[in-house]
């Protein structure tokens, strides 16, 4: 007898599991969909979970206008394969309506801004359930965040006074006004991700893969050169082969220098890496908790 | 990894093992090795735990911070919450649930226990078996983890004495004796110098077994699941209404025991009802048969009308189906358990409300004492309870199936998960 399941179909199962306890246990559930890979798994793993039918719930994109264009190009894609709906909640639209004001200087970023616009979004579609794509190897107050994460009517986090989760038995109960944030994929690492993807042939942004581009150094981090970032005079454009590990805000999403052109190259380099793909968000270089000081407002 | 490893990450098997311990026993240390001398600690993140801990003037690189992420927990120094660490070795991925030691903290050791395959207990050598330890391995024992591998840390510090090992190993193996556990191993180690944790030390001879990385990376974890009973529990029925699969019924679920095979002869419960497996249905087509932990849907050859928190299980191999249940129970809430109370009970894919009946005990988690007379059970406390149920529960003792015998309780005013329970 030999009934097992390697680490990749365990994962898999797990967060399968996860996603369709979120579709059983709540009314209006909704998929936060970033345009990159650990969104992109995020929507293969729900496709899977609700095959043949389709994916129950809609798709909701904070959209920065900061965006890579390649990736809202895959975005369009997917949604139309998938046969889902997309809701995009804007964050220059929050701007131009003074619900939010936009940071000034080299630096300034519209990262920030996302919270009040998910929080926005989440109360006008009336969601109970915002799944994500974050996993507990990304960041240090990740490491603690359950796979349903409670937020109260604020949509707070408090990480003191978090649900214990046990067996696979999970306490999606709320008064009315609070949410949940659920996160299927928590026990993947970045490698399992890659792995995955590249077994299963999953289809990628190009943006992940090695290609040149014009970009620029600043605090050691190297920038795409884009219209939406201001250059200080000493910061020079320069042609390089990159790709990104991760796909964020064009202000604040680090490359890699890599000439890995391929999942089978990236599963390779990613293997061998010695920095974490966070190593490349300027987001997360502000304060040693960061992190947790956005997540504890309602930051994804 | 080189191409030929490419592959060789599709038999990668996945192990879940739980720590506990106090912050001088040694347990970061073993942890930072492991996840050090397996190369899982990225440079920037291994940079950033340096520069804190020389900001906060302590001398070696303190490994804990690498996950006492939480503010609270870097101020005060301590562990709050559960932490889950990973690292991989060509073999296996391993996901470390981290929990703090202290006594107030046994809810979260209850909730890193419930998933694991593997319970690492650490013995500091100059002192032997203490109270941690036997608390930590009674809740091993109490959630039922399969294996236990006990780390006699610190050898270092006895002069790699042989005789104070054995002298550890006859303690431990006599009060475990006591406890319900089947499979325990031993290792001598120094996870600050590294003998047997990675590599085998060159200064005990004497000792003859695994380092802990060999164990980690061979004990047998196949058995782990049960592969006797069959159980599914019905999570989410799936119907596309569309042209294509237009009277398609699907019963997704994930496979909590025993082998279901296409054309098995199946019984539903409640109804009590019989139909066999028409088709195992997954997005990567139809497989032949479905185990545990897979996560399928099935489709049953009759029309009935199932639907979550029902189940799926062998006509000849029913579990209970019942309204009354003895639990032992871990109290999560600083609110006290009310007898008479009532509290929402979640179980598989069940929510129904339950009435505590009866207090029976309450277990002293350091000395298995049973307290017959006190009827206060507060946080961390663990306890013998007699429950009823609003609607019958499909369930198995804990000790046969974890999955099928286990129980959350929920405050119906606050909606917080106030308890643990394991059916006996």
């Amino acid at each position: 007898m030999n009934y097992h399941l390697n680490h990749l179909k365990e994962l898999e199962a797990e967060s399968i599991y996860v996603i369709r306890e979120v579709a059983a246990q709540f009314e209006n559930p909704v998929l936060m969909f970033s345009g990159g890979k650990d969104s992109i798994l995020m929507t293969y793993l729900a496709q899977k979970a609700f095959y043949p039918a389709r994916i129950p719930f809609p798709l909701l994109h904070v959209d920065t206008g900061h965006n890579f264009p390649e990736a809202i190009e895959f975005r369009d894609k997917l949604i139309e394969k998938l046969g889902v709906r997309l809701i995009v909640g804007s964050v220059q639209e929050a701007i131009d309506k003074g619900l939010v004001h936009e940071e000034k200087g080299y630096n300034a970023s519209r990262n920030s801004l996302q919270t009040a616009v998910l929080l926005e979004s989440l109360e006008k579609g009336g969601f109970d359930a915002a799944l994500g794509g974050a996993r507990r190897d990304e960041e240090k107050a990740r490491a603690k965040e359950r796979f349903f994460s409670h937020r109260d009517e604020f949509g707070q986090w408090d990480p003191k006074n978090q649900r214990p989760e046990l067996w696979n038995l999970f306490n999606g109960k709320k008064h009315f006004g609070e949410h949940f944030r659920v996160f299927p994929i928590s026990n993947w690492t970045e490698l399992d991700v890659w792995q995955y993807l590249h077994t299963e042939g999953v289809e990628l942004p190009n943006l992940y893969f090695a290609h040149q581009r014009d970009c620029f150094m600043r605090n050691g981090v190297i920038l795409a050169d884009s219209e939406y970032i201001t250059r200080r005079p000493e910061e020079k454009v320069e042609k390089m082969m990159v790709r990104f590990r991760t796909i964020g805000d064009m202000t604040c999403t680090g490359a890699s220098l890599s000439d890995a052109a391929s999942l089978d190259a990236i599963v390779e380099e990613v293997a061998t890496t010695r920095i974490t793909e966070r190593g490349g968000r300027a987001d997360d270089k502000r304060s040693e908790t960061a992190m947790e000081d956005r997540k504890k407002q309602g930051y994804f | 990894m080189s191409k030929h490893d490419m592959t060789a990450y599709e038999n990668m098997e996945l192990l879940r093992f739980t720590t506990a311990g106090s912050v001088d026993d040694g347990k970061s240390t073993l942890i930072g090795r492991l996840l050090y001398d397996s190369k899982s600690i990225f440079e920037d993140q291994y940079e950033a735990v340096r520069e804190s801990s020389e900001r906060r003037g302590e001398e070696d690189v303190n490994l804990a911070l690498l996950t006492d992420g939480l503010k609270a927990e870097r101020e005060q120094g301590i562990t709050i919450d559960v932490a889950y660490r990973y690292f991989a070795t060509p073999k296996r991925k391993f996901i470390i649930a981290d929990t703090p030691g202290h006594t107030q903290y046994t809810r979260n050791m209850v909730t890193g226990a419930s998933t694991a395959n593997v319970a690492l207990i650490l013995i500091d050598a100059r002192h032997g078996v203490v109270e941690q330890t036997r608390r930590h391995a009674i809740i091993a024992s109490l959630l039922q983890i399969p294996h236990m591998v006990v780390c006699i840390n610190k050898m270092d510090l006895v002069e790699y004495s042989e005789e104070r090992y054995n002298e550890i190993h006859d303690d431990f193996e006599k009060f475990a004796s006591k406890l319900d556990v089947h499979d325990i191993s031993f290792i001598p180690i120094s996870a600050l110098l590294g003998d047997n944790v990675v590599d085998r030390s060159e200064k005990m001879d004497w000792y003859e077994g695994s380092t802990l990385l060999y164990y980690l990376e061979n004990v047998h974890i196949a058995s782990d699941h049960n592969f006797i009973d069959c159980r599914f529990p019905v999570q989410y029925v799936i119907r596309p209404n569309t042209d294509e699969f237009h009277d398609y019924r699907g019963y997704s679920g994930r496979v909590a025991g025993g082998v279901f095979k296409k054309g098995d002869k199946v019984m539903l419960l409640p109804s009590g009802f019989t139909s066999s497996i028409a088709k195992i249905d997954t997005f990567d087509g139809e497989v032949e048969e479905a185990y545990p932990p897979m996560s399928v849907t099935m489709l049953l050859e009759n029309d009935l009308d199932l639907s979550r928190g029902d189940m799926i299980v062998r006509e000849n191999n029913v579990p209970r189906n019942d309204q009354d249940f003895d639990l032992m129970i871990c109290w999560f809430s600083d609110k006290p358990l009310q007898l008479r109370g009532k509290y929402g009970i979640l179980h598989t894919t069940q929510d129904a409300r339950c009435i505590v009946k009866e207090i029976r005990y309450k277990m002293d988690v350091n000395t298995l004492h049973r307290d017959m007379e006190d009827q206060t059970i507060g946080m961390n406390d663990i306890a013998r309870i007699t429950i009823r149920t609003t609607k019958p529960l499909f369930a198995d003792a804990y000790r046969k199936n974890r999955i099928t015998g286990s129980v959350l309780l929920i405050d119906e005013a606050t909606h917080v998960t106030v308890a643990a329970g394991m059916i006996i």
